[in-house]
């Protein structure tokens, strides 16, 4: 494969090569299953059980309120689903924003063939949630209310420890789970001072191997399991567990993890480079539709008159690689829904591509970018 | 410490073979575009995703389009149950399994039991073998499924899947086979067996942990337990792992390549255990049926000992066996499969499952028994029950 520049690790990212080598010494010396009682067995559980720790303190949480799943989306649905069946004779409504990842905006419109009432609040120009909204929102018989602590489209943070206080001022008993796939490994996350009962985070964005998940439930939330089997993960989580994955997992979240903050001082000068670069060239001909205060990994940007598709094609044939919007629901060539949420114009989301970094990319990546733009943008614009 | 080490609990996991990882690792590395992207190193993903759908589908005679992947055999079977009994929740809320299965299937049952639906648990015979006649009393108005499971994990007794799918398929019910334990050791192929549900997973066969997946006959009515992304055409979300999918079809090709070798040195390392330990020992019984077994499973019930103290004795001596599934090895209670085919408690408790793999040798079997020999006299030596029950049976 020539040379590329990825400019797409919102959508997945590569394996770290340690990690690989992580991965494949424990497909050919830690296989036993961890529920075996030889040594083989009992070898395995330990990597497991360090794993697990290892992953608990980049979240600052003890490793019993760790539980491994296969994915982003099976932690999402568990938090979402299993929340919902095990408190429903305490209520039916159920909180979301309209700027979710599919994962949990399905599994809410899903809900409601189980009887569930959702509610999807908008948010500001900015991607911001209002916290008035929040306290208009949430009532007694709110049992749960689930939010994106980085959006993937957008790269907006939430102010999460604000919102957490209104959500818990209103009714403590509402359940809060945050969808941290997109944050996790990106900005700190907390979880002596962040206050949430739920949280997701997934391997492959940072680095890790795919096919891990996990999800932190803080101790003695109300939920049930989804599926059902052997009774891993202390009866919470059927299936044997994945320990070569969760082996990987862990040691991408080290090395993610102690890298953060020099990725965003890199992430910051790249998206610096961009913009300046793209306002000299096209003035106010284009548009920026990520906060600034955002996270600094994810640019969310458009050129008016221009179909988001036909430049995400062009910028490949020089072997750039962007998205229009998450991945998972590119395929389905309809408008950004988060954008839209925005309230942002036209123009905005129709020309909108998401660029998002890793510690990969570097400054030259960015330059060759600006001249690929700036080279596409006057042949495409109808 | 012995250093050496014979791993014979291949029923509960196996590890990835060099030449899996080898097909696995471009996608780890070079290939790794998330499949949903609509750009080139994304369609590389896409590509090689159909390029192994399409040779598990071949390797089980269904057609690519048939074949859906998962998080895990675990996952698979749920969905299979779950997603069939609420999509047909309308037509009738009974439903038929055994008491054999596994624990991702009774547990599924019980999840839907709780939640209204009614189950009917099968018995076996004293071979674990699903009598075709009681599944078709069994079978009422309401029934909407029948799961029955390929080939047991405890005891390897293969069931008469295709006289059974049959019997369903006349009363029209819908059929699925947790085929884990039976994919990759043993000849599958769903349209002769004409199941509507069958599941897998990558890991009983040499390829990664965390993939599985499931059959779904074309047209067959069944919900998403999963919800999210657009991903395996809007039937279960979730970013696909390519390397574990690319390593899942590597690994069925190189068992279905040389299946009949296979079966052929398993069922040769199985005969030899049990002869000799039917020969040298003495109170021992083989569990499960002799000839309709997989080839790989041996499953053996010493009178007068604890399984626990074999298994740890048995480990000291670098051998890696279990006592029942491993799922439930950490629990006291005795395998509810052994008791499922009449066994005692005291008799299920002295059970050992040994579940080759192909790189067991003849070598291999007979450390085993010279192993077993020793330890079971040992353990029997210590033992009261079995002095008195000697004494009275005049040896």
């Amino acid at each position: 494969m020539p040379d590329i520049i990825y400019f797409d690790n919102s959508a997945t990212t590569c394996v770290y090569p340690e990690v690989i080598s992580a991965v494949n010494e424990a497909y050919s010396r830690f296989y036993g299953n961890p529920s075996s009682l030889h040594r083989l067995g009992n070898e395995a559980d330990i990597i497991l059980q360090q794993s697990r720790q290892i992953i608990a303190k980049t979240l600052s949480t003890s490793d019993d309120c760790i539980y491994f799943t296969s994915s982003g989306t099976e932690s999402n649905n568990w938090a979402i689903k299993g929340v919902c069946r095990a408190n429903k004779r305490r209520g039916s409504k159920i909180v979301t924003t309209k700027i979710e990842h599919p994962s949990v905006l399905e599994c809410f419109k899903y809900l409601e063939t189980e009887g569930f009432s959702p509610v999807y609040l908008d948010v500001e120009p900015n991607g911001q949630l209002s916290s008035e909204l929040v306290r208009e929102t949430i009532d007694n018989h709110t049992i749960l209310f689930s939010f994106i602590l980085v959006n993937n489209e957008t790269g907006a943070i939430q102010k999460a420890e604000d919102i957490i206080r209104e959500v818990r001022f209103i009714n403590p008993n509402t359940i809060i789970h945050i969808d941290a796939v997109q944050a996790y490994g990106k900005i700190p996350i907390n979880l002596l001072r962040l206050d949430a009962d739920l949280l997701t985070i997934s391997s492959h964005k940072i680095h890790g191997p795919r096919g891990c998940g996990a999800l932190y439930i803080k101790k003695n939330t109300r939920i049930v399991p989804i599926l059902h089997g052997g009774g891993q993960e202390k009866k919470y989580r059927s299936g044997t567990e994945n320990v070569p994955g969760i082996y990987g997992f862990a040691k991408a979240a080290v090395k993610t993890n102690s890298a953060m903050q020099e990725n965003r001082k890199k992430y910051k000068a790249l998206r610096d480079i961009i913009i300046k670069g793209l306002s000299e060239s096209f003035s106010d001909k284009f548009y920026v539709n990520s906060p600034s205060d955002g996270y600094e990994g994810i640019l969310n940007i458009a050129f008016p008159r221009v179909k988001a598709q036909v430049l995400m094609h062009h910028l490949e044939t020089k072997n750039i690689f962007v998205s229009t919007g998450s991945a998972c629901s590119s395929r389905r060539n309809v408008q950004s829904h988060v954008l839209t949420a925005m309230n942002l114009p036209k123009e905005n989301i129709e020309g909108a591509i998401r660029l998002s970094f890793s510690g990969m990319n570097n400054e030259e990546q960015a330059y060759e970018f600006i001249d690929a733009i700036k080279e596409i943008i006057p042949i495409i614009k109808y | 410490m012995n250093k050496k080490i014979i791993y014979v609990d291949h029923a509960a996991t196996t590890y990835v073979k060099p030449e899996v990882f080898d097909e696995m690792r471009p996608y780890f590395t070079e290939y790794y575009g998330n499949p949903s992207s609509i750009y080139s190193l994304g369609r590389e993903s896409k590509k090689a995703i159909e390029k192994a759908r399409a040779q598990i589908a071949f390797y089980l005679g269904a057609h690519s389009t048939e074949i859906y992947f998962t998080g895990s055999g675990t996952e698979a079977d749920n969905w299979a149950i779950k997603g069939a009994a609420y999509a047909n929740r309308k037509k009738g809320k009974h439903l038929i399994t055994t008491v054999i299965e596994h624990h991702a299937v009774l547990e599924a049952f019980e999840f839907l039991r709780k939640e209204g639906f009614e189950v009917t648990y099968l018995p076996v015979d004293e071979n674990g073998i699903v009598d075709p006649n009681e599944l078709a009393k069994a079978i009422r108005p309401d029934t909407t499924l029948v799961s029955i499971m390929y080939a047991n994990n405890e005891i390897g007794t293969v069931q008469p899947i295709k006289e059974l799918a049959a019997i369903a398929k006349e009363k029209g019910v819908l059929f699925h086979t947790d085929a884990v334990q039976a994919v990759g050791n043993i000849d599958i192929n769903v349209k002769d067996l004409d199941v509507d549900f069958l599941s897998m997973s990558a890991h009983k066969f040499y390829g990664p942990k965390g993939v599985g997946a499931l059959y779904i006959k074309k047209g067959t009515r069944v919900d998403s337990i999963l919800h999210g992304g657009a991903q395996e055409k809007n039937r279960r979300p979730g970013t696909e792992n390519v390397p574990g999918i690319v390593g899942m079809a590597a690994a069925i090709k190189l068992a279905y390549d040389n299946i009949e070798q296979n079966i052929k040195h398993l069922q040769n390392l199985s005969d030899r255990l049990i002869d000799k330990v039917m020969d040298k020992i003495p109170y021992v019984r083989l569990n499960g049926d002799r000839e309709q077994r997989l080839p790989g499973n041996v499953n053996l019930s010493f009178e007068f000992i604890e399984g626990e103290s074999l298994l740890l004795m048995l480990d000291m001596k670098g051998v890696q066996a279990s006592s029942g599934s491993a799922c439930t090895s950490g629990s006291l209670d005795p395998s509810h499969v052994l008791l499922a085919i009449g066994l005692s408690h005291e008799i299920a408790h002295g059970s050992l499952r040994i579940s080759f793999g192909t790189e067991n040798t003849e070598e291999d079997v007979d450390y085993i028994v010279d192993n077993l020999e020793e330890i079971v006299s040992k353990l029997r030596a210590m033992s009261p029950l079995y002095e008195d029950y000697v004494r009275k049976d005049g040896k």
